[in-house]
């Protein structure tokens, strides 16, 4: 059974359809990539996706469930967890404050208890931290996690934004464009937490521009083009689809003869 | 290498503050009350502040309290005059009344941010005092609510345990009923800055996106930190309302509400005790000045930019750079 489900899923902004009756449906365990040129609208259906926008039409289905129009934070408590484009992250705490807080909604203990300190709450802190450190080590940040989050480097900037996306425990996690503004090495680092995050059980989602690491790393792909999808397939068949290519190179023109 | 004592250096500090607060202060001014009454109304402003602190915790300018100060104060003089409560019982439910109009202002405007939210909270102010001049049914209008008797006293069993304040020396009363006020208020937010909470407010204050996609629930939280504001908020509102026997629509106005933030901001941002130091050092240095007269805003004004520029983390990053100093020195020592 699919893990997630989009089904005709439509937004628009005035009279501009963004997101133009898309479907598709993940599998539990894929790396599932969208790509599409600038303003294909791959942005907008990520906000989707993960409740951040309201659809004009059409639904999410996650796990046999409608989680469209519910608020970010229920969708992310349900399991879909979003990350960010930018560098979205708490930039005046430490990494391991990062990550430690990203539990929250795994928390027992009520505000209350978080208050008085309650055995609950006490051991809510003890896992959080435990796990901080856990999954820091599994993504490779574990010598930074003392550093104030601001200072770190690009790349562990975006490898911090997924062991947040990570610590909220999801079963699907939405990446957005993890692999943007990297050189070869660094993308192949990311290319490996990604392959580490899945490993872990996770369905992963993908928006992507970097298509030599799409095209190594995606199990299956859909590409948007003004907010329609016009193919669907492996990676493989998504190389040779001609509605593809003349997407991203344009139309040959016959008629001057090139 | 030496182990850590048991007592530390700041718990030392603290105590030594809370004997001068509770001991050497109120038995050198007892004499003189006007002295007392400053110490007693910048205690209760350290209080209003506290909340107006937490707004700016979660990453929102308030220049609201005093609009919620107002409706505490009404609230607290209406039940005590009107529904003739104790004092006692008046003070929490007025508080409770702030926070409940806290909350239904909030809901709807907590989504702003920035200059927008800074900009409704201005007007909530004057919004207030006009609805006290214009509920005269209930308000009294201009002419406000007078009379309010003074706290009586708080007896169990034939035990009292506060005395009633018109038998007492009532300003000395008021001074250490401020204290406490102080004392547990700050308390309370340490602990709530220090716990996981104080964590998840942060978050917000950070980046409210990133914490949403993390399961937080912002809209609840901000009401909550909002809700806290003006619970304190009504408490100092009612608590100077029975100092002084009355209230007036124009009791708290848009210049309290500006100085409630400055205090916060000239205290420190990041520190929980920078409203106590902010309304402490501001409002008794407003007071000192009064021997210029009309000279007394201007330098005041003069003294609030120079802090500003100089001392942007507010006054309590003063301690951070002290210990740097500090530290710079002993190497240096080494050397």
């Amino acid at each position: 059974m699919a893990i997630l489900e989009v089904q005709s899923l439509t937004k628009r902004f005035g009279g501009l359809a963004a997101v133009n009756d898309v479907a598709f449906s993940v599998e539990p365990g894929q790396i599932f990539t969208i790509i599409g040129p600038n303003g294909a609208g791959k942005s907008t259906l990520f906000k989707l996706i993960a409740s951040f926008l309201r659809p004009t039409s059409g639904e999410v289905i996650f796990d046999g469930e409608r989680i469209t129009a519910l608020a970010p934070h229920v969708a992310a408590r349900k399991g879909v967890v979003r990350t960010f484009q930018e560098t979205t992250i708490f930039k005046d705490m430490s990494v391991r404050d990062n990550v430690v807080i990203a539990h929250h909604l795994r928390s027992r203990a009520s505000l209350p208890g978080f208050y008085f300190a309650s055995a609950a709450a006490r051991a809510d802190e003890a896992r959080f931290r435990d796990s901080a450190e856990e999954i820091l080590d599994y993504l490779g940040l574990g010598h930074v996690k003392e550093e104030t989050a601001r200072n770190l480097p690009h790349g562990y900037l975006r490898a911090l934004g997924m062991a947040i996306g990570l610590a909220a425990e999801p079963k699907v996690l939405l990446l957005d464009e993890p692999f943007a503004g990297m050189n070869q090495e660094e993308t192949q680092q990311a290319v490996e937490r990604v392959y580490g995050i899945r490993d872990r059980g996770v369905t992963v989602l993908l928006v992507e521009h970097d298509m030599a690491a799409v095209m190594q790393i995606s199990d299956r792909i859909v590409v948007l083009n003004f907010g329609q999808k016009i193919a669907e397939g492996t990676p493989q068949e998504i190389q040779n689809d001609e509605a593809v290519i003349e997407a991203y190179l344009g139309r040959e023109d016959e008629e001057l003869g090139i | 290498m030496q182990g850590k004592p048991a007592i530390s250096k700041t718990q030392l500090g603290i105590a030594a503050l809370l004997v001068v607060y509770l001991v050497v202060l109120p038995w050198i001014f007892a004499g003189k009350p006007y002295f007392l009454g400053i110490l007693t109304t910048a205690s209760v402003l350290s209080v209003m502040s506290a909340g107006v602190w937490l707004t700016f915790y979660i990453g929102r300018i308030n220049i609201g309290q005093g609009a919620f100060a107002l409706v505490g104060g009404y609230a607290g003089a209406l039940l005590m005059t009107d529904a003739g409560l104790s004092f006692w019982l008046a003070l929490p439910l007025a508080g409770l009344v702030s926070a409940v109009v806290g909350i239904l202002i909030g809901l709807p405007i907590l989504r702003l941010r920035g200059v927008y939210f800074a900009m409704l909270t201005l007007s909530l102010t004057e919004t207030a005092r006009l609805t006290a001049q214009s509920l005269g049914w209930l308000t009294g209008g201009a002419k406000g609510v007078l009379n309010i008797p003074l706290p009586g006293a708080i007896e169990i069993f034939g035990l009292t345990l506060v005395p009633d304040f018109r038998e007492v020396h009532t300003h000395l009363a008021f001074y250490f009923l401020a204290a406490v006020l102080l004392i547990a208020t700050f308390a309370a937010m340490y602990r709530l800055v220090h716990s996981r909470i104080g964590w998840l407010f942060r978050s917000l204050q950070q980046n409210e996106e990133l914490a949403s996609s993390i399961g937080v629930n912002i809209a609840y939280l901000r009401v909550i930190a909002f809700a806290i504001s003006s619970f304190l908020a009504g408490i100092g509102g009612a608590f100077f309302v029975a100092m002084q026997q009355s209230v007036y629509p124009n009791t708290f106005q848009v210049q309290d509400s500006i100085f409630f933030m400055l205090y916060c901001f000239l205290g420190g941002l990041g520190y929980v005790l920078g409203p106590i130091v902010g309304a402490f050092v501001l409002f008794l240095s407003f007071e000192m000045l009064q021997g210029f007269n009309q000279y007394q805003p201007l330098i005041y004004s003069l003294i609030m930019i120079g802090l500003m520029l100089f001392l942007p983390d507010g006054l309590l990053s003063l301690r951070r750079e002290w210990a740097e100093r500090r530290r710079r020195a002993a190497r240096e020592a080494e050397a």
